[in-house]
Order: C-alpha cells, then structure tokens, then sequence
C-alpha cells in the first residue's frame, strides 16, 4: 500500500474517531442521572425556570437538532457553554488547565524515557547477572504499582517526614510570577526569573515521577527486549570480531537499530500517561484536566465535563495518530506490514 | 497437570502462584473469620499504630481513622478483589469470546463493523472511559465492576478475533469443511480449544489490571462507597489520615501491589510457557 493511501486511511479513520468522541461527549448530558436543568438551578427551582433553562440550553429540541448545534458551536465558536461551578466559559478553563496537564505529561514522558531506555540498556548488557534481575524485578514492580499509593507514599516520605517538596499546586504563592500561558516551567524559563523556576520544578517533580513509573517499567522491559534482539544479529558479531570497542557497539551499532521500536513505544505511551494524569492530578491537586474532570463529576458540573472528556480524549486520539504517521515516515518497512 | 508441572518449574509463574495461593486462601479465611468487625465504628480506638495492644485488644495492623480493625477490613476486601477480577473477567469473556469468534471466522461486513467499534473504543485512554462510564452509571461497586468489565471487552475481541484468523485457514479446518462438519461444530470442536491460550494468558493479565483499576476508581469516588472494605476505598478513606498515621495507607496499597503483582508473574510465565514463539 502506498504511503498517500495509508495516509488518507489513517486520517479518515482519525476523524471519524473524533466524531465518536463528539458524539459521547454530546450525548452525556442525556446519559447522566438527573436533569440538568435542575442540577444548574438547584432542588428548589420553580418550574417556569426550569424550562426557560432547557429552552436557553436547547434541550426542548429534538436530539439531532441539538447535536447539530452542539457539533456548531464547537467547531466555529470553540463554545461549550459555562462551567455551572466557576461560571466561567469552558475555553477559559481549558486555556488555563490544559497547559498543566500537558506541561506534566512531557516531564513524565521524559523521565520514563529517559530511566526506562538506560535501564533496559543495563538489563540486557548484563543479560542472566544479578544487574538483570534486579532491574527487571524493579520494572515488573513498577507495572504493578498501584500509582495513587505510590503518590501517597510519594508525599509521605519527601512532603510530610523530610519537607523536602511541596504536595499540591504548581508554584509556591508567595513568589511574584504572573503567568500568561499557564506553562510555567517554560515561562519561568524564557523569563529568567530562576526562583519562580525553582519552585515551579519543585512543585512538578512529585507527581511527575509518580505517573513515570508504569510507563518507565514498560519502556524497561521493552528496550531489554529489543536490545536483546539486535545484540543477537551477525553485525553486531562482526563488529564486536573486528575489535571495536564494545561501548561503541552497544551504543551507535545496536542502540541506534533498537530505537525505532522504542520511539514507537513511547510515542505512544505519550497517549497513556494522559489518562494515568486524571487520578494522578487529583492527588496532588494539580490544576490540570484530569483533577478538573473528577471535579465536576463530583459537582455533577456537566458542561465542565464535557470540556475535560473531549480535552483529554482529543488529545490522545490525535497523538496516537501523529505517532502512527511518524513512524510511517520513519520506517518504509512498516508501510507494507501494515497494509 | 502438564501446565502445573510446567509453571512450578518456571520462576516467575511459580511466585505469581504462591502469592495468588496466598491471596485465595486470605480471602476464604476472611469469609468466616475475621478478628474484629471490620465496620464497627470505634471512635476510642482511632488510629491505634499497629502491632500494639489497646484494652486487651490486639490489632495487628492498627486501626483506621474511624477505629476499624484494618487487618479484619483486608481480609474481607481480598475477596471483594478477586469478586472484581472475576467479574470484569466473566464479562469481557461473555461478550468478548462471541464477538470475537464471530469477527474473525465470518469476517466481511460484520468484521469490519465489529472492528470499528473496537477501534474507536481502543482509541480512548481506558481509565478515561471507565470513569466516564462510573459516572453515569454512578458511583458504587457493582457498577465500577461494570465499567472495568465493558472497558476490557475490546481488548478480548481483539486477541480472540485474530487468533481465529490464523485458526481458520489451517488444513484441519479445511479437512473439516471438507467432510461436511457443521460450522458450529467447527466453531466449538477446532476453533474455541485452539483460542485457549491467548484467553487464559490475557485473562491472568486482565485480572491483575481489573484489580488495579477497580482500587483507582474506589480511590477517585467513583467506585466502592465507604464503609465497604475495598483497598481502594481504605486508601481513599485513608488520605486524610496518613500525615500522622501512616499504616491507615501502608497496608491497603502493600495488599493491592502484592495482588497485582502475583497475576502479573503468574501471565508472564503462562506467556512463555504457552507462547512459544515469544520465548527465545
């Protein structure tokens, strides 16, 4: 199959992917218990006010009609209506969450690549040593972690016994940094100001190795594997013969072939850790997307709902999709198993 | 009898049992015996450290925030745990072997359907949708087992599906058309055997996750409600407590981690033993 054909199949199903998702997020006001009328203006709402509010909300109309101006407003307004609790626009809180979220995202992402990949380096260097199954064990723990209590015992041990960090926020309040984006740690950044960037590195590094560590192990065990593979090929046999030195064989002749299938697999791990952000967040009280959905689930806030339900599963379809496209650039060879 | 020789002598797989071994026979001891009433609220003796006597009392592993025996509230939460993992595994089987069988050995218009759906539920973080799903259905157990249960159904499909692609086109299927077997008898007498050890393998791997994300919704509020003894439930109950009592969270997460780790070795294993093409 060609590249343009495969392309257009992916993104054609990409699309019709986020129409689902519309069509969920759409359909979730109906789905929930309770009347939403009623959930915005309370028990003790007359009933002429309760149907002024389903009129102004549109839910007098028939279902189509109302997912046509749902999937209207959406598209050419960016407009998902007011959150009941903050009575705010939902764009607003998405502006000011979604940088969180994804600002914790990368770091996690970076730290479980980073440890992950020299840690199966190590494990399948060391291939039957004690160096092997440690590490390994120390993956296969990290997978079954439960990582709510991870973070809890996260907190314990450097909030409350050593008061080395800080449990909840992003930046310690008493520091003067107004920021405009939201991403604090590139703010503090490209604005000098070293104290708020401190405090900001503070305030991320807790929850970020917490949601890590599943991704890390899996990265672990994956990089073993597939380092193990190519160690096992004649080139390498020929160039460990020729006398080169064995650092180099490892890391430009073996490590570069491996990296393929590990880029892969933690492209797409950028997907996962999104969703492992929701209750991660939540613990740490990070202003995020994930602690804004459980939020409004408890405040049954439907259209703040909404907004996080469709950040969050955007989001990961459309990474997974960027993956998918990459590596079909990155390996031709791929192109045709696909097929 | 072959697998449990093979398993005792494979290494992981071994520990995976005796910690599974452990498990079971913790959840049955539970049944019938417990220590203390594991809902009686006691509010002299809260937060009691553990291993330390309090009026004649002992309490191994402390007491939580409301005075409950915490030993007593694992015991019965390990068998609320296997509950979740057999049930989410009972209903991704129940729909998933079906559909899957169906998909893969009919395919044309009704593959694709079927796959589609399982494409556009894939492509959804899973966790995101378990708890959109508790949502609506409201926070309680039964429906938290519900919402793991429908989560894992794709994956099954999936698996199962593409096992009886391969399945189908061997010789001894043909063989069996051939001499006029009916297609359920097919179906039922070459296919089902042979899709077996990619069940057995990912059903040991969706128990340990069903576990994990049973505790994760109970410990968000979205799954098991206070003051049922759920792990998750006690580290959610917990949270409150743990700046000064730190075994309130100890223990419930130690039980969870050691669960899924004991399904985790016990796939691992049945992987390489069953999977040949994967051991090298």
């Amino acid at each position: 199959m060609s590249f343009l054909k495969l392309f257009f199949k992916k993104t054609s199903s990409l699309l019709f992917t986020l129409f689902f998702l519309s069509l969920l997020v759409f359909l979730l006001i109906h789905l929930l218990p309770g009347d939403p009328a009623k959930i915005m203006l309370g028990e003790r709402a007359t009933e002429e006010s309760l149907k002024a509010v389903r009129i102004q909300l549109g839910l007098d109309k028939p279902l189509y009609q109302q997912y046509f101006s749902f999937l209207k407003d959406l598209a050419i307004n960016q407009n998902l209506g007011t959150s009941i609790k903050s009575g705010e626009l939902i764009s607003t809180e998405i502006k000011r969450k979604f940088p969180a979220t994804l600002e914790l995202t990368f770091i996690a992402l970076f730290i479980s690549s980073f440890f992950g990949v020299i840690l199966g380096i190590i494990a399948a260097i060391k291939r039957g040593t004690r160096w092997d199954f440690s590490t390994m064990f120390l993956a296969l723990a990290g997978v079954s972690m439960p990582v709510f209590w991870l973070a809890l015992l996260l907190i314990w041990f450097f909030s409350i016994k050593l008061q080395w960090l800080p449990i909840t926020g992003r930046i310690d309040p008493l520091i003067d940094f107004d920021s405009k984006n939201y991403f604090y740690l590139l703010e503090t950044l490209m604005s000098g100001n070293f104290e708020a960037l401190k405090s900001s590195l503070k305030h991320i590094v807790l929850p970020a190795c917490a949601l890590a560590t599943i991704p890390m192990s899996m990265t672990a065990r994956f990089t073993r594997a597939t380092m193990l593979e190519t160690l096992g090929q004649d080139y390498i046999r020929t160039a460990k013969a020729k006398g080169l030195n064995p650092l180099l064989v490892i890391f430009k002749h073996a490590l570069r072939n491996a990296l393929i299938p590990i880029i892969t697999v933690v492209g797409l791990q950028f997907g996962s850790l999104l969703g492992g952000a929701i209750i991660t967040e939540s613990i740490f009280s990070w202003p995020g997307v994930g602690t804004w959905l459980l939020d409004s689930i408890y405040a049954r806030d439907f259209p703040a709902m909404q907004g996080a339900i469709l950040m969050i599963g955007a989001s990961f379809i459309i990474i997974n999709y960027l993956v998918d496209l990459s590596y079909l650039v990155i390996d031709p060879k791929l192109r045709k198993s696909t097929s | 009898m072959k697998l449990i020789k093979q398993l005792s002598h494979h290494r992981s797989a071994s520990y995976g049992l005796i910690v599974i071994c452990l498990l079971v026979a913790v959840a049955i001891t539970g049944y019938f015996w417990v220590p203390h009433d594991p809902l009686e609220i006691n509010s002299y003796n809260k937060l009691i450290p553990p291993f330390s006597f309090h009026k004649d009392n002992i309490y191994l592993l402390g007491t939580d925030g409301h005075g409950r025996d915490i030993l007593s509230r694992l015991m019965k939460g390990a068998l609320l745990s296997l509950g979740i993992g057999f049930t989410a595994l009972f209903m991704s089987l129940f729909f998933g072997l079906p559909l899957g069988i169906i998909a893969g050995y009919f395919g044309g218009k009704i593959d694709q359907f079927i796959c589609r759906v399982v494409d556009i539920l894939l492509s959804l973080p899973s966790i995101l949708l378990a708890i959109v799903i508790a949502a609506i259905l409201g926070p309680s157990l039964e429906n938290a087992m519900i919402a793991i249960g429908v989560v894992n159904i794709p994956h099954f499909i999936r698996i199962i599906r593409s096992q009886v692609l391969v399945e189908k086109k061997k010789e001894y299927v043909e063989a069996s058309k051939a001499l006029g077997m009916k297609t359920w008898r097919i179906l039922y007498k070459n296919i089902v055997p042979n899709c077996l050890a990619p069940v057995i393998i990912h059903g040991t791997l969706l128990f340990s996750g069903a576990i994990l994300e049973a505790a994760a919704l109970s410990f968000v509020g979205l799954g098991a409600q206070a003051p049922t003894p759920e792990w998750g439930a006690m580290l959610f109950d917990g949270k409150e407590y743990f700046y000064n009592a730190w075994w309130v969270i100890t223990f419930p997460g130690l039980m969870i981690f050691f669960s899924v780790l004991g399904f985790n070795l016990l796939g691992d294993g049945l992987r390489d033993i069953m999977d040949p093409r994967l051991k090298k």
